[in-house]
């Protein structure tokens, strides 16, 4: 079926100036002025660099957004996932028309609500369901249309008892609960969302997501930005990856996450890490016989640990936390569970290596995490620190497992009695 | 199928630069629902938590028209144009308010609602249109009680009396010119202060001064010729002027100063929009 594009961006960027704005800029306004007189362009528009934030740049000017293209079809549920400072507020903050791009442009058809934070405009002062309406005003509802969904609203917040309450009164999770509801009853062909479902328990989160299918099911265009990839997974049907302001990659739901949790890591050695008094290096993934990592063969995760402090640390818990590659944590290993106690003298070195045998794993990319704990204190706490592939084998004996047998792969003995 | 594709196809196209003249009429008519939820917005939340609630608008008026009746008057001998000076004052602090409030407020539009705007786009204009529509009620109020104080000096009052006369008509012509004036000014001062925050002092500070050159306490024929001819180049004292003298009738209607303020309102408006225009898009980046 061809489906029809309903936005299109196009070579979309966005420059914001470092620092602080004052003495400097009215020169930089005049500079811009004559230039724009003598029909040059942008002395400023030149210099900046990608937006890097752990390195230095020489410049005042970073580009959030860098040339920037892609194409969303009608009924589709985006995902636009990204570490911090990948661009992603930026991109949205564009789409809803509240900051305008430095080159570039958006094409819609149709209405573009944006829900970038919940109940935006409500006014401690006033009751419920004054608030309401002009929640819903600002949003771009007509007073009818909020009108005719008000009990439909009330209803979805719960809060039925507090409508002719100030919201001052409210406790926090029912105004966000309140704020949703109006965003939820707008009817917009386009409707883009920023981590709005972080907030409120987990029985609200669920009938949040709930509503959004059903918008994406009524056919309507979602955008969605979370740091939370099993409601990007649950939600989404396709995925964007930024990063320092790019597309990194553009896809189905599960490849983009795969991607976005892999990029960057994709090495199956760290080599230092160094934190509150210890140094691990060396982190790396160790395959049993001819150094290929298979399902059923020996599986080894090894790093030194140094303790560069004139304490002696005692009972240390190792833990790794083992993800696939849609984000799943699939099982943890603790250095607990077994017998030996792991103590590190001052200025001590160990090598610390814990074996999976027969490694129960299916083929495919998994993700390790590493905790080190001391007590009640987290010496080091890494998520996603590498990735490491594992390949496909005859695990239960009966030929190569499949791909789609699911990521863990467990024996199990059947009988069949008469 | 590229040419197939229609490039006009496109309901919603954001770019860059936008036409800085479009005043977008239509935009702000969708969100007129908006506007009456803000006006009331204001209304009530101002209010809330007094006992005297808007009883606030009308004591204000009242005290700083005794003030300075006081002061200037009684105690400074300086005449109000034949007209009793409660009367004077009154009649002039209505309109200034109207214009004074109007302005600082509209000059505060991005400041204020940066959080707001900083998550939702609906047409801005909406906010300081909102901000001269909900001090229209003040002014409604405090006009309320101008007119019964009209009424009392015109019973008690042997030296004065009010006649009824077909130019009560142009009365709402002071009050438009004022709400355009408030308007265009005010869409200049807020565009700059989201760069250059030092404007708000400097507006704060000039509308104090400005209404002592506004012929809201000194009335333009009590002031020496030298002045005078200075004066009169303020739209502001034209129009105070001009209420003035269809409300009270102590002088003819001098319409060459209406015109004159026109014409500046016209000019201030334009060029309010074109720097408002330019600044709403990417004011979230400066503020």
């Amino acid at each position: 079926m061809d489906k029809k594009t309903v936005i299109k961006v196009d070579n979309l960027s966005k420059q914001y100036r470092l620092g602080n704005i004052g003495t400097g800029t009215i020169s930089h306004d005049i500079n811009r002025f004559f230039a724009k007189i003598r029909g040059k362009a942008d002395p400023f528009l030149k210099i900046g660099e990608t937006n890097d934030r752990t390195k230095k740049g020489n410049s005042d000017f970073v580009w959030a957004l860098k040339d920037i293209s892609f194409e969303i079809q009608e009924g589709e549920i985006l995902g636009i996932i990204g570490k911090n400072g990948a661009g992603k507020s930026t991109l949205l903050k564009i789409l809803s028309k509240v900051t305008g791009p430095t080159t570039g442009s958006i094409k819609a058809k149709g209405r573009i609500a944006s829900l970038l934070e919940v109940g935006t405009g409500f006014h401690p002062e006033l009751t419920g369901r004054e608030n309401v309406f002009l929640n819903g005003a600002i949003l771009g509802m007509t007073k009818f249309e909020i009108k005719s969904k008000l009990d439909e609203i009330v209803d979805f917040a719960g809060i039925e008892r507090y409508l002719d309450t100030p919201v001052k009164r409210y406790s926090s999770g029912m105004m966000v609960r309140l704020g949703f509801a109006v965003a939820a009853h707008l009817e917009p062909e386009i409707l883009v969302v920023d981590e709005v479902l972080a907030v409120g328990d987990a029985d609200f989160q669920k009938k949040a997501i709930g509503k959004m299918q059903d918008v994406s099911k009524s056919g309507r265009t979602v955008l969605f930005v979370s740091h939370n990839m099993s409601s990007i997974k649950s939600l989404c049907n396709r995925g964007l990856v930024l990063n320092n302001g790019m597309v990194d990659f553009e896809g189905e739901i599960n490849e983009s996450i795969a991607h976005y949790l892999s990029f960057s890591k994709n090495t199956s050695t760290v080599e230092k890490i160094v934190a509150n008094g210890i140094e691990i290096a060396n982190l790396s993934v160790i395959a049993g016989k001819n150094n290929i990592i298979s399902s059923g063969g020996d599986c080894t995760f090894h790093f030194e640990l140094k303790n560069t402090t004139l304490l002696d640390y005692k009972n240390i818990r190792v833990v790794y936390d083992i993800l696939n590659e849609k984000g799943i944590h699939l099982f943890r290993l603790i250095n607990q569970n077994d017998t030996d106690v792991l103590s590190i003298q001052e200025n001590g070195k160990i090598y610390v290596s814990c074996t999976i045998p027969h490694l129960p794993l299916n083929e495919g990319t998994y993700f390790l995490s590493l905790r080190v704990k001391h007590g009640n204190t987290f010496l080091v706490n890494k998520d996603n620190i590498l990735s490491f592939s594992v390949n496909t084998a005859d695990y239960f004996g009966i030929g190569k497992v499949d791909k789609h047998s699911g990521s863990v792969l467990i024996k199990s003995s059947w009988r069949y009695n008469d | 199928m590229k040419e197939m594709e229609k490039d006009d196809a496109w309901d919603i196209v954001i770019e860059p630069k936008s036409n800085l003249l479009t005043l977008n009429l239509k935009e702000v008519w969708r969100y007129r629902d908006l506007l009456l939820l803000f006006v009331r917005r204001d209304f009530v939340a101002e209010y809330k938590q007094t006992i005297l609630g808007p009883i606030w608008y009308l004591i204000q008026p009242i005290f700083t028209a005794f003030t300075y009746f006081f002061i200037l008057n009684k105690m400074g001998g300086i005449p109000t144009d034949g007209i009793p000076p409660m009367l004077f004052y009154m009649s002039g602090l209505t309109v200034w308010n109207y214009f004074s409030t109007s302005l600082t407020k509209t000059s505060d539009t991005f400041l204020a609602n940066a959080p707001t705007f900083g998550k939702v786009y609906f047409s801005r204009l909406i906010v300081p249109l909102s901000v001269i529509t909900s001090n229209l009620i003040k002014l409604a109020l405090q006009f309320g009680l101008l007119i019964f104080f009209i009424a009392y000096f015109h019973f008690q009052n042997n030296n004065y009396s009010f006649n009824w006369h077909w130019q009560l008509i142009f009365l709402p012509i002071p009050i438009i010119l004022m709400a355009g004036l408030s308007l265009g000014l005010g869409l200049i001062v807020t565009s700059l202060t989201t760069k250059y925050r030092d404007l708000k002092f400097a507006l704060t500070f000039g509308v104090q001064l400005l209404m002592y050159g506004s012929a809201v306490i000194i009335s333009l024929n009590n002031t020496p010729e030298k002045f005078k001819s200075i004066l009169q180049w303020n739209p502001i004292a034209n129009v105070v002027e001009l209420f003035r003298a269809i409300l009270l009738a102590n002088h003819p209607i001098e319409w060459q100063g209406v015109i004159y303020s026109t014409v500046f309102l016209l000019v201030m408006l334009l060029i309010g929009i074109v720097i408002f225009n330019k600044t709403e898009k990417t004011f979230m980046d400066t503020v």
